[in-house]
């Protein structure tokens, strides 16, 4: 099994790792009007790049939500940062 | 031309040890200019050439192939042919497909093998029957077959199957449809190929999409690393690949491509004479004409486009197996791969224009991809000829995820996408 560092736990098995999704989308402001263009490139809309790719990811067995920079074609992971440093 | 395949010609060639087969297709030049170029050659862009040839006299038509035909998706899958959908949209369309297939060898002139030895999809408890006998009445309301099998009839049926009632997982009984089965993956692709190339498309390997020529808001034409190749129309076929390169057309799509694997073990004596799925264990198998077990799984759940298979899928899909067959236990595995599949939201293809005129996309299809290359090509080769949807490709246009009337089959058909 790969291994995945958790920026909280360290490296750990890749099975307890759960994708949470893409980062960068900011959830429409729903106190207005939404488009349903708009609502819809929200909801269903991926960048799903090949190569580098930054996401979300939680560690299930501490719960933890963070950012981990990873290659989408060779598995390698570049970078594991807790979410809260990068979004302040 | 290519000549005409027959059990005469093949003891003809027999007497005079082989050698007079030719190529099955021509090796062309690209030309500055087409009617429709289709991107990918892979299943779906091989049909959907051979179909803008047959049923719209369409024959000025490149493909073009970054690698080699087949060499995808076409020739990762486990070959698997079904119908066996809830909704009526879906009905209609992998029905067409099967249809297709169940004529498909005699029409291009080349054996794809299609063996309708039955798709059987298991159930493991009470309420899974009962959805079972609501998906076997929507199959046959929707004009497909289906059958409802309790475990004594199963047992019957398949005598491997472990059928105790006190397996971890015990099997309650299944959906069968009869008229589904296995094909031959790479005659599917080589077929449609032979049978393009006879009608006068161009089939254009190793020459990649680089990027898309627009004039006036436009798409025109492509750029490829064998030059600049123009045409009325063009359509994308390149499955998990598709957001690749809707994203060098500026144009965004609802999909996220992932890793799905399989595995083929060594040769057996005949032990299983039908598809076996299991949504409950992740697994399905299937035994291959060599005698090899051809076995799937669910999907990765991480997004990838790396094409190779991983431990933990293959201890999930080798788990199921032996709880399924314990008699297969022992059985040593030969390969393991992956390929790379577009998933949507709603685990239903995306059929027709994009968001840049002139550019049309066939994608989405999943993990279900080989089975509806028939249909795909059919649908996809109407649209490029009138550029208007055929009824049956109508509610799959990339517009539903906007309407909101998608057509849920992971959830409605309970197949594991």
């Amino acid at each position: 099994m790969q291994l995945f560092p958790c920026p909280f736990c360290g490296p750990r098995d890749e099975r307890e790792f759960h994708f949470a999704g893409e980062i960068g989308k900011t959830r429409p402001d729903t106190t207005g009007e939404v488009s349903a263009e708009d609502w819809a490139r929200y909801l269903n809309t991926q960048r799903n790049e090949k190569g580098r790719v930054r996401e979300v990811w939680m560690h299930l067995t501490c719960s933890e939500l963070f950012v981990m920079e990873r290659d989408s074609v060779t598995m390698e992971v570049l970078s594991s940062t807790p979410l809260r440093e990068d979004v302040e | 031309m290519a000549r005409r395949y027959s059990a005469w010609s093949l003891f003809r060639e027999g007497l005079r040890g082989h050698k007079g087969w030719g190529p099955a297709w021509r090796s062309p030049e690209p030309k500055k200019r087409y009617d429709v170029i289709v991107i990918g050659g892979g299943g779906h862009g091989l049909a959907t050439a051979y179909y803008l040839a047959k049923n719209h006299g369409i024959t000025n038509v490149a493909v073009l192939e970054k690698g080699w035909l087949g060499g995808g998706n076409t020739g990762r899958n486990t070959t698997v042919i079904r119908s066996n959908y809830f909704y009526p949209e879906s009905v209609a369309l992998y029905d067409l497909s099967l249809r297709l297939y169940e004529g498909l060898s005699k029409d291009l002139n080349y054996n794809v093998m299609f063996s309708q030895r039955g798709v059987t999809n298991l159930c493991h408890s009470e309420p899974e029957m009962e959805m079972a006998a609501r998906l076997v009445n929507a199959m046959r309301l929707n004009g497909t077959d289906a059958e409802l099998l309790d475990a004594d009839q199963l047992r019957k049926f398949i005598p491997a199957l472990n059928i105790r009632p006190d397996a971890r997982l015990p099997i309650h009984g299944a959906v069968l449809q009869p008229r589904g089965g296995t094909g031959r993956h790479d005659a599917v692709a080589w077929g449609y190929a032979r049978a393009a190339d006879a009608a006068g498309v161009d089939i254009i390997q190793n020459c990649e999409v680089l990027d898309f020529i627009t004039e006036g808001g436009r798409c025109v034409g492509v750029s490829t690393s064998r030059g600049d190749i123009r045409a009325d129309r063009i359509g994308a076929a390149v499955a998990g690949h598709s957001s690749v390169l809707a994203e060098k057309a500026g144009v965004g799509l609802p999909i996220t491509s992932y890793a799905l694997q399989a595995f083929v073990s060594e040769p057996l004596k005949p032990v299983l004479d039908t598809v076996l799925i299991s949504p409950v264990t992740g697994t399905y198998v299937s035994q291959s004409d060599k005698g090899g077990l051809v076995i799937g799984g669910g999907l990765d759940r991480v997004p990838s486009y790396g094409q190779r298979g991983n431990l933990p899928v293959q201890e999930t899909v080798m788990a199921g197996l032996t709880e399924m067959l314990p008699i297969l236990s022992k059985v040593k595995l030969l390969r393991h791969w992956a390929g790379i599949v577009d998933v949507t939201p709603d685990s239903s293809p995306i059929l027709g224009p994009s968001a840049l005129e002139g550019l049309y996309f066939n994608c989405g299809w999943g993990t279900g991809g080989f089975k509806a290359i028939p249909a795909g090509g059919y649908l996809f080769a109407h649209i490029l000829a009138t550029g208007a949807h055929h009824d049956i490709s109508r509610p799959f246009g990339a517009d539903r995820f906007t309407t909101g009337r998608l057509i849920d089959e992971g959830a409605a058909s309970g197949i594991a996408h």
